[in-house]
């Protein structure tokens, strides 16, 4: 066979091969796709149940909620702040944040603070701070985060938000100064701009609203929310 | 000794279960992947096989990737990138071109169920090994793989104030990986030396099972 026609066949088969793999990852895409979607939710309300307690609110929390680009929330880049609101009265809020001067990297949190100004609850949803030092912000390997819930604010110096070792109310880790620091840093911001922020934040236009192709989905969300409430956690 | 797949190896192998869960990943590729390759291997010309191979691989791991996310998304969050570096597990393309491209579809299924199940015993070992030390429990997180039922698997051997550190790191994995090696050698060296040498004619083995 000439080079010509042999390179010819060749692409030929190559692309046969190519379009029937990606036809199969793409039929398996479609079938897994709901079911993936409906997983990452549940994921993400079982966190904002962590920190706002479900009996404080009856709105579908995931899908009511305002994106926002603000530097006190740690970059430039669009956050999600998720609004609880029990019978259309503002709750609580849950701002997706982030402390850029962690050890090594972003540390990304979700800060819930009350309509009061106190902080409701915090959670570490990424890091890469160093295991089994800066680690320790994770709720699975201490229990330190949950330090924030119920803490307040007093003014933008209030002196005790710092690390025991800057004269604060919060313990430092044995051998990690710096991220437990990027930490309250971050949590202070994010108390700080949802007190400031609060009314605008309650009547703006909801950005997680699902459009009609997903209606049932949005069903199946409401009656795990209300199963989720039946279970006191 | 076949030194492949050292990537995901040393960085997953911190817990029993996340061994456990990468290596029934790459079991299910290395037999999707191998059965595959086995039932193509006559369309597949010579001089593209390596890029085909690697397709078909490649579309078998994100089919995984999309399943367990799907299936089992508390595992598929702690396997995190190494899920999709599957594909770059040199043991699977190994497999690939040295055996199911040359051999029946039968043969090349129980080669990768066999590799497979071989890779997986490798990490178990040394997942356990990096977990006793380094955290003082077995089975930690085994709810993620197996259900809630597996909550209570959880085995604490003893209780660390602080972890030992290097043994979570990868150059802890490396360092263990290392002894087991070397232990591998020590004892094929001393059944070397307690089988009688025997005299015995070269055969040419059949690695072939095709009729031409």
């Amino acid at each position: 066979m000439s080079m010509y026609a042999a390179i010819n066949k060749n692409s030929k088969i190559l692309a046969l091969f190519a379009i029937a793999c990606t036809a199969t990852v793409g039929l398996v895409n479609e079938l897994t796709k709901d079911r993936i979607y409906t997983q990452h939710q549940k994921h993400l309300l079982s966190t904002l149940n962590s920190i706002i307690d479900p009996k404080r609110y009856n709105n579908d929390l995931t899908l009511d909620c305002v994106n926002v680009a603000n530097m006190s929330l740690g970059s430039d880049k669009e956050q999600t702040i998720y609004l609880a609101r029990f019978n259309s009265t503002p709750v609580a809020g849950a701002i997706t944040t982030i402390a850029p001067d962690g050890y090594n990297g972003n540390i990304e949190l979700i800060v819930a603070v009350n309509i009061d100004g106190s902080v409701s609850g915090v959670r570490t949803l990424l890091h890469q701070e160093t295991p089994g030092l800066g680690d320790k912000i994770e709720l699975a390997k201490s229990d330190w985060i949950t330090d924030f819930s119920g803490k307040k604010l007093m003014s933008n110096n209030d002196s005790r938000w710092a690390v025991a070792k800057d004269g604060g109310m919060f313990d430092q880790f044995t051998g990690a100064t710096i991220t437990p620091r990027a930490v309250i840093k971050a949590v202070k911001n994010a108390t700080l701009y949802f007190a400031k922020n609060q009314q605008t934040l309650f009547s703006q236009k909801n950005d997680c609203k699902l459009d009609d192709s997903f209606a049932e989905i949005q069903e199946t969300q409401a009656h795990a929310i209300s199963a989720n409430r039946g279970v006191n956690h | 000794m076949q030194l492949l797949g050292l990537c995901p190896l040393l960085a997953v192998t911190s817990t029993v279960t996340n061994a456990l869960g990468l290596g029934i990943a790459t079991l299910l590729v290395l037999i999707c992947s191998n059965a595959t390759v086995s039932a193509l291997r006559h369309w597949v010309p010579k001089e593209i096989r390596i890029p085909i191979f690697v397709l078909i691989i490649a579309a078998f791991v994100s089919c995984v990737q999309l399943l367990m996310n799907a299936f089992a998304f508390g595992l598929y969050q702690s396997l995190g990138i190494f899920l999709p570096l599957i594909v770059t597990n040199c043991a699977i393309i190994g497999r690939a071109e040295a055996y199911a491209s040359k051999n029946p579809i039968k043969q090349a299924s129980f080669d990768g169920l066999m590799m497979g199940i071989g890779f997986t015993l490798v990490l178990l070992l040394l997942g356990s090994i990096r977990e006793i030390l380094g955290q003082g429990t077995l089975f930690d997180g085994a709810h993620l793989l197996l259900g809630d039922w597996a909550l209570g698997l959880r085995i604490e051997i003893f209780h660390f104030d602080s972890q030992f550190l290097l043994a979570i790191l990868p150059p802890g994995a490396f360092i263990v990986m290392g002894f087991l090696i070397a232990a591998k050698n020590a004892i094929d060296e001393k059944s070397l030396q307690h089988r009688p040498v025997v005299e015995k004619n070269i055969e040419r083995v059949r690695v072939n099972f095709d009729d031409q």
